[in-house]
Formats: structure tokens, C-alpha cells, sequence
């Protein structure tokens, strides 16, 4: 049975409070003496580095890219939530974990939502005192704006690069531990798997990407933070490195995974431009404030936008969702705009794009300025002027990202979008504590499966990573370490270590001893195509089915037609991603078995089997108010496990945007 | 140069074939001699990275060894993509990271010669990659507020002077790239330390520890191997995220002032 370890004495408000008073602590001196090891240095793993090296442990942490600072979390954009009501418009905790349990879709653990909305406070004020430079007001206070699915101002942020700053904070904190010899840092270093010590997790293997040798690392506990698996689509918002294979070698090893299938698909991003697309951009959500979005309401209709006179523009949103409008939650934007290119209704060349309009815009805002300068007879040039003068100061920095990618001006022409994959809410299943079903292997941030349910809120992530590294593990952790006091260091000559090294070099040499024809990369596309047809914004049986046995038979191409160039014993990108590719082809798998198993249309998961007569999503609670965690039992083979969730204080209702 | 040339909003993608000269080392030991490709039948909608990737898949394709180079982000966020492009880095375009660039900027038939990151302390890892963990210990040095989690009080009891603030974020708004030092003849790194110290000297919380970091941070640089500064400005020019030159005379001030406190 899945025992989330939920304290059971008290109600929700209290689990927290209850919690950090009943844990077990280690005193500083045996602190010390306990190692701990964090793979990954984005919010989750740098924030967790660095509190651990405060207290005392002596932490080793770990990242692929060359410096810390630059994990994916450097490119979120828009913001932070926190329950702060500095705007005094009625937020509070209660708030703040209603509105995420709602947004999950009644997906989430109560327990958890609730501690993430109460450490949101601590949060702020840690960063700043670090130093994060966030937007402020005239008076010097700090300043909030809205995001979607809520109807407070909660958002803290600094400028388009919120993201960016809260790294940097984290990551200045936790270079301070490694000048103070508290933590050490290994960067180009990736993991390849965790080493098992009877039933616990007491290490790991990398590969030093530089050299290419391997290295054994010991901890007494083991932390992943190693972000999220969007790669599996291979175009997404992420960076080219994010991937799964550190959690993906853990779940090899015992760790169970947690709704691997629910999928955040972002509904405002540069849409692609030919086969050589790398990646997507995301455009900032807050962009959905003021644009409108429509296609032409003849199909196949290939006049310039703006040639296309208003009668004969479908804005689709505001038809469908006269209530919310252009402001709908994401995973409902993008469906719409699938439903439109799929019914033949698509812009530009690719037809997968729909337009993001600023032309009203613009003329509201220049009206509004012109008002404000007593310009009562302005003509229509003025105004515009005036206008994109406004839009530039809130949206300059995206407009430019824009028309650099795209060499569209889009203060001239409508910009146009389309979704993709962002964020995988999914990711290894942790109980209260964030330990996996290891012991001594712990996730946190996006790598986990915890808090999002099957939908995230638009500034919820970086919450989130900070929460679990700064004010969460550093309790959690305790109550597994103070039994641990005894345990010396282990060496890492143990055998243990070297069959575990041994195993790692063997699948290395397989890899490069396939000598096939095929590149990496036109097999990372190929899956990457059968997951987003298959199992992206919209999944039914049958075509998860065919994906399933498409993806395993992309998995016999590649063990037999890879082709990686250069050695093993050097810098070798190709290799790097190879490893990286091979384990994607098997989460794949495993996602598209979880999203047939779980017929019921939730958040970001749509199944088209479960649908309202209007095409809305119909969540099924009586059949699948649970977590999904799947056990690795051997190749192709898992076994399901439910935690059940239990909606003492947010009684599930059903969403509507109507 | 600006991406969009007065094209009235829209702009016309054709394909064009780029010469490469591109620099080609194994690893720190060895030494480097450029290489010349050919990229055939490039869109000009492809980012500079990825004709990378189209040109790597070819090499591949024919058995021969891909360019090796650093990137992650690809929005000009993360600063792993260092590339120097026809004698400028992250090439031609103005306050854009070699991952946003994109292959409109070039013309058909054009040659572009890509090298790494040259300086002394930043080590060639290889081809176009290279080391830059010297910037990791100049922050070790100083770069940061002495604040243990927990200890913090509630984040609206300091307030901060909005300029000041706005100030603090543009010089934090550097993403540790390296650009100014390889457009610096003196390979100096005067322009990335002075946003640090500038981002964290404008804040209250910054305060105490104002004087050290700037010592401790400018003899970093110096013990890392990284040239002094003579104020030329190519730094400034070449930087991303338009860091200003501002900042090092705001650098030299606070040095000059921690220096004088520090006779005591
Ligand atoms: C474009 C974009 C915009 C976003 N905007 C927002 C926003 O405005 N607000 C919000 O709340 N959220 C936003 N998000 C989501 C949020 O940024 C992420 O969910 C969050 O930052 C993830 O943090 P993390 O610490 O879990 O992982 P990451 O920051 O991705 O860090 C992962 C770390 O793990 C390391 N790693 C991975 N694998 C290995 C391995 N095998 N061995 C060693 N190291 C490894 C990496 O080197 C890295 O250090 C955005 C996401 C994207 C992509
Ligand atoms: S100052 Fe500019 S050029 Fe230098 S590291 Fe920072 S962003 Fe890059
Ligand atoms: S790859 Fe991140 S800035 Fe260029």
C-alpha cells in the first residue's frame, strides 16, 4: 500500500506546524559527518544545496551544463506566487491552495498544496533578503500582478525574467556554502545511476562530460532535482539538456512514478518553421491580457491578416468562453486552438498557427494616453502611436523576442502562436516527506509528482522548487538522517559501487558499439513525433495503442541502427544525448500506458472517449480520483499503483469557463 | 544592426548557402586550426544554432566528426552559448545571444568564420566550447548577500527606492556569458564583476558586506588571470544584455572607497 505519510493527528491547517514540531532533528555536530548528495542545481536543487550546507551537511551537488546558474529555471518569465495579500484583495493560504487544488483538477494531494501555500510567505522574504531584485512601486514596496486561473493579484516578479533572478539568488546562497567548504560543487557531471546499499539509496554514477570517465559519488541520502521530462516531445519550451534520465535510472531502481502522462501544453508559442526547429519559444501568458486571438472564419483562408476584415474573423475564445474569454486556463486555450487547425481553420504557412491580435490593444491604450495627454481630437495615427508606445513599455521585451525569431514586426501584424509542450506535472512519486518509495532517495521541484495534480497554475512552479528546497527537505530530511548518524561514510570501492559503475560502462559501450546509420536525433524527432500526435493535447485508445508499439519499435531501431561519432573518453555531445534519447524512448512508453489506462479527461490530460456533447473535458471522480504510481517490474513491464485522494476541505467541483 | 530592416512588418524567407570557417581543437592540449564547411540550402528562418545542428546531422550522416559547442536555453537567457562569429561575439546583431541570432542576418554565398571564447582564463574545452568556471569562483569570492534561510524578515519591511531597485535589476540582468571578456583586448572581466557588485551595492540588503565583496571579488579576477581594464568599451558594445560601462566606474569607486577604509 502507498503510504503518503500525511500526519493524520491534526486537520489540514495544522499538518504543517504539527509536522516540523513532532520530526526528528540531528544535532550539528553528527550534521557534519552525514553526506548528502544533490543532483541538480536549478530552484529545486540549489535551494536545497544550499540550506542543507547552512545547517551543516556536507553536500556535493550536480549539474550537466557548465555553471549552476544556468539550469532551465533561469528561463521562466513570468513570476512567483506567493500568499502575501500585500494588495490586500482578499488572498490568504486557504486561497492560494484552493485555487491550486482546483487548477490541478482535484488531482493533487491536499496535504502538500497546503504546506506549499504556507511556506509561500517565507519564500519572498528570503529572496529579497538575498538580494532577488523584484518589481516594485513608487513607494518602494514590492509589486504584484495577475496570472492566470485566479482572481488575486499574488505574482511577484522582475521584469520577463523572474525565473532568472530567483536562480541567481539561489545559486549566489549556494555558492557562498561552497566558499565555506559546505558544499561541492561538480558541474559537467552527469548522473547515470543511483547506487542501491541494502534497500537504500547511497550514491551515485557520473559521467564527467568533459573527460568522459565515470566517478562513484557516496551520500547518505540521495536528492533529485533534475527537472522536468518535456524533451520526451522532443520540440518543447525547454532548454536542449532537460531530460529524465537521472529520475528515469532512480524509477529503474525501485523509485515509482507518479502520473507520468500529465502534460502541461502551453497554448502561447512560436510556432515551427520547418524540420530544422530545435525548440519553442514560449511567449509569456500575461500576453493573453491584452491580445485576442482568432482565425479566419473561412478554412483554408491564405489573405494576409490584415486583409481579413473584421465579419470574417472567428475569435473563438470569447465565442466559446464568453465568461473568461481570451483569459481561459491553458490547457483549455490550447485544446481551442488545436480544434481550429484541425478543423482547417490554421494561419501561415504551416496552417498549425492561430493569430494573436494587438491591434485592439493598441487602440484602447492610444486612446487612453491620448485622454490622459488632453488630446481630445487625436486623429487614428496618433492614437496608434500613442497606443503602441503603451505596449511596448509592458509587453517590449516579448515583442522583440518575438521578431527577432520570427522577422514578423509584430506591432504590425498580428503575431501568430500555437501551443506546446511546457511542463510535466508528472515525475517520481514522493510522500509527504519527498522521499521516493526508496529509501533515502528523495525528489524535489519539477522532477517530482507532487502539488500540481493534473494542471499547473501559471507561477506556481518556482514556488514550488523553492518551497521543497529551502523550508520543506530541511525537515524532511532529518527524520530519515538522525537514524543515520551511525552510519560511517561508506567507501566508494564497496562492490556495490563498482557493479553499478560496471553496469553504467556497459550500456555506455553497447551504445557506442551499435555503429548503425541513424543520428540521435532523428530518432529523438521520430519519437518526439509519435508522442505529440499520440499523446498530446488530445489521446484516445486506439492511437495510444498504435503509439505504444510504434515507441517500441523505435526502441529496436535505435539499440540496432544508432550511429554515435567519436569515443567514449572525451567530450562527446552525441553520446551525452544518446543516453538521454534512450531513456526517453522508454518513459514514452510508459506514459502513453498511463494515459490509456486512465480514461478520463483531467487538466492537461484530454481523452476524447470522456468529453461533454459540447467537447468539454469530463473528469470522472467516482472512477479515478487518484494517483497513478507505476512500478518497474522488467522491459515493457509495470505494475499500477492508487494512491487514493482524499478532498477533506476542497470539495472537488467541476470546471467551468463558460 | 537591427533584425528587422524596414520590411513593413513582414518579412520573405529564401534559402542561402553559407560558407564555415570554424575553429576545430580536440581538447585543451592539443592545439586548433580552423576547418572550412559548406551549409547547404539554409533557410534564413533557421537560427545560427540551428544551421549548427543541420550541418552536425550532415557530418554525422558522412561519418565525420561534429562541431562541438556549448548551448542550453536557446532564448538568450542561460548564457552557455559562446560562440564568436565573423570577429564579434555572439555575432552581428545588437544586444542578441549567438542562440538568437538567426540566418537572415547572413547573405547567400556569404563566409562566416566562428571561433571560441579567446582568453587566458577561459581554457579551450573543445572546439567552440570553453571553461568558464573562473567566473564561478569570482562569485565564490563575494557575489552574494550573507543570509542563512530562515533568517529573513517580512520581504516589504526594507523598502527600496525604485530606481535604485530598477537600477539593481538591469545590472542583475547579466547572464554571465562571457562576451566582454572576449571582446576585451585585455581580456579584462571588469564588465561581468562590476554587474554583480552594481546589483547587489544598490540594495539595502547589500549593504553590510559592500566593501569586502568588492575587494574580494576584484582580486579574484585578478588571481584567475583576467586583464585589467582600460576602458574601451568593447565590452559594453558586445554585451547581450546591455550591461553598462556604468557600472565599472560605480566598480572603481566602490574598490577605490573599500580600499581607503580598509588602512585603518
Ligand atoms: C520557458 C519557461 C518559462 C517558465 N515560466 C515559469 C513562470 O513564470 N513561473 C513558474 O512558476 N514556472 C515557470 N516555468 C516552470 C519552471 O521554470 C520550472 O518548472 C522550474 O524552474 C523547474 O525547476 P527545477 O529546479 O525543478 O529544475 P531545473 O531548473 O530544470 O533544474 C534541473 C537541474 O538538474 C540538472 N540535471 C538534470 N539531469 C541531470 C543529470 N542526469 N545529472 C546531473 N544533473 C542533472 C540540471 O543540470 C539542472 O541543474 C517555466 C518553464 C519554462 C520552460
Ligand atoms: S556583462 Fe554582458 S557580456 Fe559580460 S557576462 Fe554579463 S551578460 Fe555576458
Ligand atoms: S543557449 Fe542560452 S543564452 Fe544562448
Amino acid at each position: 500500500m502507498l503510504d503518503a505519510k500525511i500526519p493524520q493527528e491534526v486537520p489540514l491547517d495544522n499538518k504543517w506546524t504539527y509536522y516540523k514540531g513532532h520530526c526528528k532533528l540531528v544535532n550539528p555536530a553528527n550534521k557534519r559527518r552525514l553526506e548528502v548528495i544533490v543532483v541538480g542545481t536549478g530552484l529545486a536543487g540549489a535551494s536545497a544545496a544550499a540550506a542543507l550546507g547552512e545547517l551543516g551537511y556536507q553536500v556535493k551537488a550536480f549539474c550537466f551544463q557548465d555553471s549552476p546558474r544556468r539550469a532551465h529555471s533561469i528561463a521562466a518569465q513570468g513570476g512567483i506566487n506567493a500568499a502575501k495579500n500585500y494588495q490586500n484583495d482578499g488572498d490568504s493560504v486557504f486561497r492560494l491552495f484552493y485555487d491550486t487544488i482546483k487548477g490541478g483538477d482535484y488531482r493533487a494531494r491536499e496535504a502538500n498544496v497546503h504546506r506549499l501555500a504556507e511556506v509561500s510567505t517565507n519564500i519572498i522574504d528570503q529572496c529579497v533578503a538575498q538580494g532577488v531584485p523584484f518589481a516594485r512601486e513608487y513607494g518602494g514596496l514590492l509589486s504584484n500582478r495577475s496570472f492566470g486561473g485566479t482572481q488575486v493579484q499574488r505574482t511577484f516578479y522582475a521584469a520577463g525574467q523572474t525565473g532568472q533572478q530567483l536562480l541567481i539568488g539561489a545559486y549566489q546562497a549556494m555558492e557562498r556554502q561552497v566558499a565555506l567548504g559546505n558544499v561541492k560543487m561538480y558541474s559537467r557531471h552527469e548522473m547515470l545511476d543511483v547506487v542501491m546499499i541494502d534497500g537504500k539509496a547511497r550514491g551515485i554514477i557520473c559521467r564527467n562530460l568533459v573527460t568522459g570517465k565515470l566517478e562513484r559519488f557516496f551520500g547518505h541520502a540521495v536528492l533529485l532535482c533534475t527537472g522536468g521530462y518535456g524533451n520526451v516531445f522532443y520540440l518543447s519550451t525547454n532548454a536542449m539538456g532537460c531530460n529524465v534520465t537521472a529520475i528515469w535510472k532512480a524509477h529503474k531502481k525501485g523509485a515509482w512514478f507518479g502520473n507520468p502522462c500529465f502534460t502541461q501544453i502551453h497554448p502561447t508559442c512560436i510556432p515551427v518553421t520547418g524540420d530544422h526547429q530545435s525548440k519553442l519559444t514560449l511567449m509569456s501568458e500575461s500576453l493573453r491580457n491584452d491580445g485576442r486571438i482568432w482565425v479566419p472564419k473561412k478554412q483554408g483562408d491564405n489573405r494576409k491578416p490584415n486583409e481579413i476584415p473584421e465579419e470574417e474573423r472567428d475569435y473563438y475564445l470569447e465565442r466559446r468562453y464568453p465568461a473568461f474569454g481570451n483569459l481561459v486556463p491553458r490547457d483549455v486555450a490550447s485544446r481551442a486552438a488545436k480544434e481550429r487547425c484541425d478543423a482547417g481553420y490554421g494561419v501561415g504557412t504551416s496552417k498549425q498557427a492561430v493569430y494573436l491580435d494587438y491591434a485592439d490593444a493598441i487602440k484602447r491604450y492610444g486612446k487612453i494616453e491620448a485622454g490622459k495627454q488632453a488630446m481630445e481630437n487625436a486623429d487614428e495615427a496618433t492614437i496608434i502611436l500613442l497606443g503602441k508606445e503603451v505596449v511596448k513599455e509592458k509587453y517590449g521585451n516579448l515583442f522583440d523576442m518575438y521578431e527577432k525569431i520570427t522577422g514578423e514586426n509584430p506591432y504590425e501584424v498580428p503575431m501568430r502562436i500555437y501551443p506546446a509542450v511546457h511542463y510535466t506535472m508528472g515525475g517520481l512519486w514522493v510522500d509527504y516527506e519527498l522521499m521516493t518509495t526508496v529509501p533515502g532517495l528523495y525528489c524535489l521541484g519539477e522532477a517530482n509528482f507532487s502539488d500540481h495534480g493534473a494542471n499547473r497554475l501559471g507561477a506556481s512552479a518556482l514556488m514550488q522548487g523553492l518551497a521543497d528546497g529551502y523550508f520543506v527537505i530541511p525537515y524532511t530530511m532529518g527524520n530519515y538522517m538522525s537514524a543515520e548518524i551511525r552510519t560511517k561514510a561508506i567507501s566508494t570501492d564497496h562492490p556495490a559501487f563498482e557493479e553499478t559503475e560496471k553496469a553504467v560502462a556497459d550500456r555506455i559501450n553497447q551504445l557506442m558499439n551499435i555503429k548503425g546509420k541513424q543520428t540521435v536525433e532523428s530518432f529523438h524527432k521520430r519519437l518526439g513525433k509519435i508522442m505529440w500526435n499520440k499523446c498530446g493535447m488530445a489521446r484516445n485508445a486506439e492511437g495510444l495503442k498504435q503509439a505504444i508499439s510504434e515507441i517500441q519499435q523505435l526502441k529496436k531501431d535505435f539499440w540496432s541502427d544508432l550511429r554515435i561519432p567519436g569515443e567514449i573518453n572525451e567530450m562527446n555531445p552525441e553520446l551525452d544525448k544518446a543516453g538521454r534519447v534512450a531513456d526517453f524512448i522508454e518513459l514514452g512508453e510508459l506514459m502513453c500506458m498511463d494515459a490509456l489506462q486512465r480514461n478520463e479527461s483531467c487538466g492537461g490530460h484530454f481523452r476524447e472517449e470522456s468529453q461533454t456533447p459540447e467537447g468539454e473535458a469530463d473528469r470522472k471522480d467516482d472512477e479515478f480520483a487518484y494517483v497513478s504510481s507505476w512500478e518497474f517490474k522488467g522491459e515493457n513491464q509495470w505494475e499500477l499503483h492508487k494512491e487514493e485522494l482524499k478532498f477533506e476541505v476542497a470539495k472537488p467541483s467541476k470546471r467551468s469557463y463558460k | 544592426m537591427t533584425p528587422l530592416g524596414g520590411t513593413g512588418g513582414f518579412m520573405e524567407h529564401k534559402n542561402i548557402n553559407v560558407k564555415l570557417k570554424v575553429w576545430k581543437q580536440k581538447n585543451s592540449q592539443t592545439a586548433g586550426r580552423f576547418e572550412t564547411y559548406e551549409a547547404k540550402n539554409i533557410s534564413t528562418e533557421m537560427s545560427f544554432l540551428e544551421m549548427f545542428d543541420v550541418l552536425n546531422e550532415e557530418l554525422i550522416s558522412d561519418g565525420k566528426e561534429p562541431i562541438t559547442f556549448d548551448h542550453d536555453c536557446r532564448e538568450g537567457i542561460c548564457g552557455t552559448c559562446s560562440m564568436y562569429i565573423n570577429g564579434r561575439p555572439h555575432g552581428p546583431w545588437h544586444a542578441t545571444t549567438t542562440c538568437q541570432l538567426h540566418m537572415r542576418a547572413f547573405n547567400d554565398g556569404e563566409t562566416i568564420v566562428v571561433e571560441p571564447w579567446r582568453a587566458n582564463a577561459f581554457p579551450v574545452i573543445k572546439d567552440l566550447m570553453v571553461d568558464r568556471t573562473a567566473f564561478e569562483r569570482i562569485i565564490q569570492a563575494g557575489g552574494f548577500i550573507s543570509v542563512n534561510t530562515g533568517n529573513a524578515v517580512d520581504a516589504n519591511a526594507i523598502p527600496v527606492d525604485k530606481d535604485k531597485a530598477d537600477a539593481s535589476f538591469a545590472a542583475a540582468a547579466c547572464i554571465g556569458c562571457g562576451a566582454c571578456v572576449a571582446a576585451c583586448k585585455n581580456s579584462s572581466a571588469m564588465l561581468f564583476v562590476s554587474a554583480k557588485v552594481t546589483h547587489l551595492a544598490l540594495l539595502p540588503q547589500g549593504e553590510p558586506e559592500r566593501r569586502t565583496r568588492a575587494l574580494n571579488m576584484v582580486a579574484q579576477m585578478d588571481k584567475e588571470g583576467f586583464g585589467g581594464c582600460t576602458n574601451t568599451g568593447a565590452c559594453e558594445a558586445v554585451c547581450p544584455k546591455e550591461i553598462s560601462i556604468d557600472n565599472i566606474a560605480r566598480l572603481n569607486k566602490e574598490y577605490l572607497a573599500a580600499g581607503l577604509l580598509s588602512e585603518k
